[in-house]
């Protein structure tokens, strides 16, 4: 892939210089040469990770459904990435590379899509469920919009412990039709709470185009809660880094919740399950957005045209998270499968001494 | 011992435990300026001020997930239904999300909150407001089930729901809350009763009487009747339905070998059908008659007056229920 991405080079400066290549420039300019290469291997690193489980999919060793975030990689390095440790992230369903922006190792993230006791949720969650407590990855939830409501309770947490952490809170484009997401939005208004609302626009709910059920777009969703709005490119890492470095600084001064439109776009299907391309989107849409919109070529050819990377090197750097990804997926394997006896393991943290909490039967 | 309303019982309950745990908040619709829909939380807000009591938007969905949100972060929210009615509208984050967090974390997320208010009927109010919600909560697992009937039951469960690190539903009765009985004064010492206690409510020796919540006062009555008949009931009053006495149940079937179960829900899967298919399971031998169930009729509550009484329970069914599995019918 490193030679196909040299490829499409002259491309993307194309769109480079439409854009201003200017602007490029003075953001490239806020970051170190370390830090620049840092985003790359970063976002190599989750492609990777989720090509990994593209093809552990593919042979049975993870089950269920598994939805991919490639293409979306620069929105959840650079959302997540600037964030403090105490922060809290809470996603959806498509949240592997989020877990591992977060700082969650790749090694149990892999365990857990793969149904080990090495995973990051003992093997309980799977895919759509990545937990982390300690590193305040607050999942990982599977109906669509329910982690709005969620959000607005950590935010609730942190403002009634009158913490100076954020929240942040991403969501599908799709999820903006739930009621929960505008429960949740008009509460997090009312009451202050520093969460940051942001919608993953892909453009798609699984096959619905997102302008087919609703009669404005997504960025107009958030004005009428009174909560500050903003559109962002969301396939460009020095963008999204940029913009949440100071989104998160504004909102821990005080700031109350925000809401963003993070414009992205899914390289494959809506789940392993789901074509990429058919009936909602054509083939070359699809081929066009990678061409064109990839947010790990995007960045490489800023750091080419900037000479902070040779071909030579981005090769190096790709094996180097090849070799991590395939560790990831070798601590999988050799992880065990939970033990029988953890199907009856938390269900309760409070095992009372008095009564049947089990009605199966079990403890006759 | 004091003599207090089910109301005060509860609202007893709260102020305590707000006062000796800051983790601990109250949070709905009317709970705070309000002071409660049915004044349950009658000077909360002006004692512990608006960090504590909260008044929400009318957003049940919303703020049962805030909830649970919070929760996720060990504070300790006690979130009022204004009526569980309403709850329906929050199933969702109260089976998804409270009920499953500690299990799909593998363990590391526990959800230590109550979520509260009035369940089932009261009186003339129609079909949506009238309507037991016991079954669509017991029915998942993660979650505990409360339903006390009695004052000192409503302050002493209470105040071990809302310590319990686990996801509590906790059931009161809109008919229930000007009910008086005796309960011990808080000088007297912290008041708690563990989940998972079933109580015998009256002692009998030929057929048991076995129900929750406010079916307990139908419950007496119809012993009471039975009585000047010659006949003794037990009633055997669940107060927790997850975690659930078994013993308790088992214990009076072994003694009486006749059993009613007597709810206010509807029968298609409702509580009591939980039990008979306990008692077969674990006393058949026991067994001098089938156990028979009294339930609200199969039916919406009709708004009518003559239609309601006949939708629910009563005593004259209790009694002929017991005069059934006594094979004097």
């Amino acid at each position: 892939m490193a030679e196909a991405m040299a490829e499409t080079k002259t491309k993307a400066q194309e769109g480079a210089q439409r854009n201003g290549t200017d602007v490029t420039a003075e953001r490239m300019e806020r970051f170190s040469k370390d830090e620049l290469r840092g985003f790359l291997r970063d976002m190599l690193l989750f492609r990777r990770f989720e090509e990994k489980a593209e093809e552990a999919y593919a042979i049975g060793k993870i089950g269920g459904f598994c939805h991919l975030h490639i293409g979306q990689e620069a929105v959840a390095l650079g959302l997540i990435g600037p964030l403090r440790e105490d922060d809290y992230v809470i996603s959806a369903y498509r949240e592997h590379t989020q877990a591992l922006a977060k700082g969650l190792e790749a090694g149990p993230v892999m365990a857990e899509l793969y149904g080990r006791d090495g995973g990051v949720s003992r093997g309980k969650g799977g895919s759509m469920h990545l937990f982390d407590a300690e590193r305040r990855f607050m999942g990982g939830h599977g109906i669509v919009g329910g982690q709005t409501a969620l959000a607005a309770g950590l935010g609730w947490s942190i403002r009634y412990r009158e913490g100076d952490q954020v929240c942040v809170c991403f969501l599908g484009d799709a999820a903006v039709n739930q009621g929960a997401f505008h429960e949740s939005m008009n509460m997090a208004a009312i009451w202050k709470l520093p969460v940051i609302f942001v919608v993953e626009n892909n453009a798609y709910g699984m096959g619905t185009a997102f302008e087919r059920v609703s009669a404005v777009p997504v960025v107009e969703r958030g004005e009428g809660y009174g909560i500050p709005t903003h559109a962002i490119n969301g396939q460009d890492i020095l963008e999204t880094w940029s913009f949440m470095e100071e989104l998160a600084e504004e909102v821990r001064s005080g700031a109350g919740p925000q809401y963003v439109d993070a414009r992205t776009y899914r390289f494959k299907g809506h789940s392993m399950s789901d074509p990429v391309s058919g009936t909602y989107r054509s083939k070359e849409e699809v081929s066009e957005k990678k061409e064109r919109e990839d947010p790990i070529t995007v960045l490489r050819d800023h750091l080419f045209e900037a000479d902070l990377l040779s071909q030579e090197e981005l090769e190096e750097m790709d094996a180097e998270v090849r070799a991590v990804v395939d560790e990831a997926a070798e601590f999988a394997d050799d992880s065990p499968f939970p033990a029988d006896e953890e199907l009856y393991t938390h269900v309760y943290s409070e095992l009372n001494e008095h009564g049947r909490l089990f009605l199966d039967g079990r403890d006759r | 011992m004091p003599e207090i309303t089910y109301r005060e019982a509860l609202n007893q309950a709260l102020a305590e435990e707000l006062e000796r745990d800051d983790s601990v908040f109250l949070m709905g619709e009317e709970v705070a300026e309000y002071d409660g829909a049915y004044k349950v939380s009658k000077g909360l807000l002006e004692r512990f001020g608006d960090r504590r009591v909260v008044d929400t938007p009318i957003s049940e969905l919303g703020f049962a997930g805030l909830g649970v949100g919070a929760a996720m972060t060990g504070l300790r929210p006690v979130i009022e239904f204004m009526t569980f009615n309403f709850s329906i509208l929050a199933l969702d984050q109260v089976i998804n999300s409270a009920a499953k967090m500690y299990y799909m974390t593998g363990g590391q997320i526990s959800c230590p909150m109550v979520f509260r208010g009035p369940s089932g009927a009261a009186l003339q109010l129609s079909a949506q407001h009238s309507q037991a919600a016991e079954t669509w909560y017991v029915h998942s697992p993660g979650i505990k089930l409360v339903t006390p009937g009695t004052p000192a039951d409503a302050k002493g469960l209470l105040k071990a729901s809302i310590r319990d690190n686990d996801p509590v539903a906790f059931m009161e009765g809109e008919l229930l809350y000007n009910v008086k009985g005796e309960v011990p004064d808080p000088e007297d010492g912290d008041f708690v009763i563990p989940l998972g206690k079933a109580e015998v409510k009256r002692e009998g020796s030929d057929v048991s009487i076995i129900t929750h919540g406010k079916m307990v006062h139908l419950a007496l009555q119809a012993a009471g009747k039975l009585e000047k008949d010659g006949v003794s009931a037990e009633v055997v009053d669940l107060r927790t339905l997850r975690p659930l006495d078994v013993e308790a149940i088992l214990k009076s079937v072994h003694k009486t070998n006749r059993a009613v179960y007597l709810e206010e829900g509807w029968p298609y899967v409702g509580i009591g059908s939980q039990i008979v298919a306990l008692i077969q399971d674990e006393a058949f031998d026991y067994l001098d008659a089938p156990v028979v169930r009294v339930t609200q009729a199969d039916v919406p509550m009709p708004y009518a007056k003559n239609l309601e009484k006949l939708a629910k329970p009563d005593v004259n069914r209790v009694v002929a229920a017991c005069d059934r599995v006594l094979y004097r019918d």
